[in-house]
């Protein structure tokens, strides 16, 4: 067991772990930060799609040892204190979510794509999000809530 | 914990917890709500033990709680169900509390989603409970104001006295209200007067599922809790020989190596799980198990042979479904006739919610649940039964479900979780990898379909034969499945059809299989749609017809189906031409969940190979309570149909399944959806029809017959690569 000192969403939370741990037990289960989901443990579905310095990073993928001293992560409860993010706000207006399970994955996908390019077309949309599935197949309200929220974006 | 998962233990508690502030009206509903006998009553003072299931909790500070029956999965029960009693009891949306119920008695026994079954079981049964209350809480005011009842008017979760324009809010009336007799049959409102039924509505799920704070059931924390990971024998139907723990319990964090069972149905196997302090622990350890296992001849189980095996079988007659005229006269003596032979594969549920349970044996023998479950009431039924205990002794908690798509009505991994449970007596979380998801079932049986029909000499189906082989679900459920008999859950749809076809003789041959099979997203329909309808398709272009108008000689009456086609040819422009190069296809399905109808545009971008480009759909509701609701549902059946036609399904080697991810079993992403037109027949009457389902059957052969039209390759057999197309 090694222990850690880990900055997620701006707080420092300290784990002892074995150092093969995926960061994603590590959220889920040693921070208590369960809106990041265990869908494939492969980095093939993007259900545990954190940020790592900003950057999406599949968590399932990611040992805690990689994780370096500096190091920023945030996960699906970071990006907002009430809902006021506009890919929330968007992903609310478009109703998006079905069983919801993918939908924290998406959404870090999202934020991501936005601000790698805020007024993305569809072909970046496709680039992007295409590695995060969605069972219940919601694809097509998350492009229009993506285009949505870059309009928001925009506005703001 | 959420709220959304909150749980009530039993009627005492019940009453203590809405006690908590006073004195509170519980509505509730007894008899058998699929009868229609249904009897709206007060139970605010019914002695402990009566057959309850209150759905309203109404209490003095205002506070309204009303109880979803219906687990969530994607479906959206959590908002459908409750605006049933919302809006006869003319709340607005945010004023009151859902609560997901947990399998208690005094729910009934229907706590379960499935079939498409939620909206249209509970719409008459549900709006009657919200009346109710609201004429009690219209009549509790009018006698404290001393006016007529008639005067007084209900809205936004006040009552108010129309002439003096007073007002009182429901809180304030609840203690009077609850003194009074339960009307036996209150005044449902008009349809034209409702305020959230039949508009979209937004889900309150949703706001939850885009924080991360809704809870599903993988999300589960309990004090004390381990977590268990259990390596099941790949190979079907094997039995445990033997096990060394020894290098599993050197791996840091592993606390316990014991064998478990899995229960499906009569589907019974014995694995080893690997108890540990956290679940990367219990992984490593699994990873270091030695098991040795009994194959018991099912490592001879491949899917070349199987498939040759479902073709053999075609050559026997069947059992009999369905005969009408003289099917074997008209064909022998037929000059036009038409044979096809089809094919579908296994498919998995591939939920995206891995299936897991939280189970805590209690050293009282009390037994605590927690799980994303599609059947509460069965799990409440079935494991105090399994395990010797009183269902008073057992909490369920009914989280959200990740994806259910049907693999969450069987309980094999809840019972799983409470028998280690037992055995440890700590509480602990089975999680099921994604490889166990994929490679273990139950799976979506593959149906083969053997056809033969005659035409006259003007085009008319005259004779038609749809012979069914498959193995059944049903041979895994049912402790002895009568096999002179067709099972009807493996014919569904094509006997009782709309077509009018003189002369029809639909068999069921019945076949073996050892892999475990269930229920999956439209069930049969969603294999037998693609044979049916495509092989009408064949009939039309042989007749040298339309295949709308094929299909439109055959629906000379009036009926659900025909409105559908009618509307689908008008809504996708059936008969403008399409450029060259571009091709549509049509089909339909009407089975248990409902009705709808697709038009599906695809365009050839090279001689085998095709895009899908639109998908228009049409659904047959009757009535519908959230079309948003409804449209999504149709986009998402759009998408899983897509998967189910065009992915590579499940297939075996040596007694195993050969995928186990999502690369090599893999799902449509995002840029494989096309374009969804999705038009709500709801034109009123009696007749509800469901949402989660029917959009599904349908895709298949649309997209089938749309390649064929694009392509002239006919396609009979699922799955299809739309990459490289061959006959």
């Amino acid at each position: 067991m090694t222990k850690y000192t880990l900055d997620i969403n701006g707080k420092k939370v300290q784990v002892e772990a074995e150092p093969d741990t995926p960061m994603l037990w590590v959220i889920r289960d040693y921070a208590g930060l369960k809106g990041t989901k265990f869908g494939c443990g492969l980095g093939l579905c993007g259900a545990c799609t954190v940020h790592l310095n900003g950057q999406p990073v599949r968590s399932c993928s990611t040992p805690v040892s990689d994780i370096k001293k500096n190091d920023k992560i945030t996960t699906i409860e970071g990006i907002s204190d009430n809902l006021d993010h506009v890919v929330q706000q968007a992903w609310i207006e478009e109703q998006v979510p079905q069983c919801g399970y993918c939908q924290s994955g998406q959404i870090m996908s999202a934020v991501a794509l936005l601000k790698a390019i805020p007024q993305p077309t569809d072909d970046d949309i496709d680039t992007y999000m295409s590695g995060n599935i969605c069972r219940c197949g919601t694809y097509n309200r998350m492009r229009k809530a993506i285009h949505r929220a870059a309009a928001m974006q925009k506005g703001k | 914990m959420n709220n959304s998962v909150k749980n009530t233990v039993s009627r005492r508690k019940f009453l203590q917890y809405s006690g908590l502030t006073g004195a509170a009206l519980i509505l509730g509903v007894s008899g058998n709500h699929a009868s229609g006998a249904t009897t709206v009553t007060n139970l605010s003072n019914l002695d402990e033990g009566y057959n309850l299931s209150p759905y309203v909790v109404i209490e003095k500070s205002g506070k309204i709680t009303i109880f979803n029956t219906k687990p969530e999965m994607g479906q959206g029960t959590f908002q459908s169900i409750p605006a049933l009693i919302a809006e006869e009891l003319e709340l607005a949306p945010g004023q009151f509390t859902v609560l997901q119920t947990g399998g208690e008695k005094k729910f009934g026994n229907e706590q379960a989603a499935g079939g498409s079954y939620s909206v249209r079981s509970s719409y008459e049964t549900l709006r009657k409970v919200g009346a109710a209350a609201r004429e009690m809480l219209v009549s509790a005011a009018s006698k404290q104001w001393n006016v007529s009842a008639k005067e007084c008017y209900a809205e936004f979760g006040r009552v108010f006295h129309k002439p003096s324009g007073r007002s009182l809010g429901y809180g304030e009336l609840v203690e009077a209200a609850a003194t009074l007799d339960v009307p036996e049959n209150p005044r449902l409102k008009d349809p034209k007067d409702f305020r959230m039924l039949g508009k979209p509505s937004k889900r309150p799920d949703i706001p939850l599922k885009v924080s991360g704070k809704a809870v599903f059931g993988i999300d589960t924390e309990v004090p004390g809790m381990v977590y268990a990971s259990i390596e099941r024998c790949p190979v079907f139907g094997a039995a445990l020989t033997d096990f060394n723990p020894a290098g599993a319990l050197k791996v840091t964090g592993v606390e316990q190596v014991i064998p478990v069972e899995r229960v499906f149905g009569n589907y019974k196997t014995t694995g080893v799980a690997v108890v540990a302090a956290n679940y990367w622990a219990a992984l490593k350890g699994r990873k270091a198990l030695k098991i040795n296992w009994d194959y018991r001849g099912n490592e001879k189980f491949n899917s070349p042979d199987y498939t040759q095996y479902l073709r053999d079988l075609a050559v026997n007659e069947g059992i009999t479904d369905v005969n009408t005229g003289d099917f074997d006269a008209v064909y022998a003596g037929a000059d036009k006739k038409v044979e096809a032979f089809y094919e579908t594969p296994f498919v998995a549920h591939a939920t995206m919610e891995p299936m897991n349970c939280t189970a805590h044996w209690k050293e009282n023998n009390q037994l605590e649940i927690w799980a994303s479950t599609q059947v509460p009431s069965d799990i409440m039924n079935e494991i105090p039964a399994m395990f010797g205990i009183s269902a008073d002794d057992v909490t369920l908690h009914t989280c959200f479900n990740g994806g259910g798509f049907g693999r969450r009505l069987a309980i094999d991994f809840v019972v799983e979780a409470v028998s280690l449970s037992q055995k440890i007596r700590k509480p602990v979380k089975v999680i099921w990898t994604r490889e166990d998801d994929m490679q273990l079932g139950p799976f979506r049986p593959p149906t083969f379909s053997s056809f033969r029909a005659a035409l006259s000499p003007d085009g008319k189906l005259t004779a038609f034969q749809h012979k069914v082989i498959a193995p059944t679900i049903l041979s895994f459920l049912m402790p002895q499945q009568d096999k002179t008999k067709v099972d009807e859950t493996m014919v569904e749809g094509i006997s009782r059809q709309a077509y009018e076809i003189p002369n029809m003789k639909n068999t069921f041959v019945y076949a073996d299989c050892p892999a475990p099979l269930l229920w999956w997203r439209s069930v049969t329909s969603s294999t037998l749609a693609f044979s049916h309808e495509c092989f009408l398709d064949e009939l039309a272009h042989k007749a040298g017809k339309n295949p709308l108008d094929f299909r439109m000689e055959m629906l000379t009456k009036d009926s659900d189906t025909r409105r559908v086609l009618q509307k689908l040819r008008a809504v996708s422009n059936w008969d403008a031409p399409l450029p060259a190069g571009r091709g549509r296809g049509i089909a339909q399905w009407d089975f248990f969940a409902g009705l709808a109808g697709q038009v599906i545009e695809v365009t050839r971008l090279s001689d085998n190979s095709v895009r899908i480009d639109k998908v228009y759909v049409v659904i047959d509701l009757g009535t519908v309570v959230n079309p948003d609701t409804v449209k999504s549902q149709m986009e998402s059946a759009v998408v899983m149909g897509i998967s189910a036609a065009v992915k590579k399904g499940i297939t075996f080697a040596n007694g195993k399944a050969e995928q186990s991810n999502f690369h090599d079993s893999p799902v449509p992403r995002i840029t494989e959806s096309p374009e969804v037109v999705v038009h709500i027949l709801a034109e009123g009457g009696s007749t509800i029809k469901g949402v989660g389902e029917p959009g599904l059957p349908p895709v298949a052969p649309a997209l089938a017959n749309a390649i064929f039209n694009a392509t002239g390759i006919r396609l009979r057999k699922m799955p299809f690569d739309l990459d490289d197309l061959r006959e």
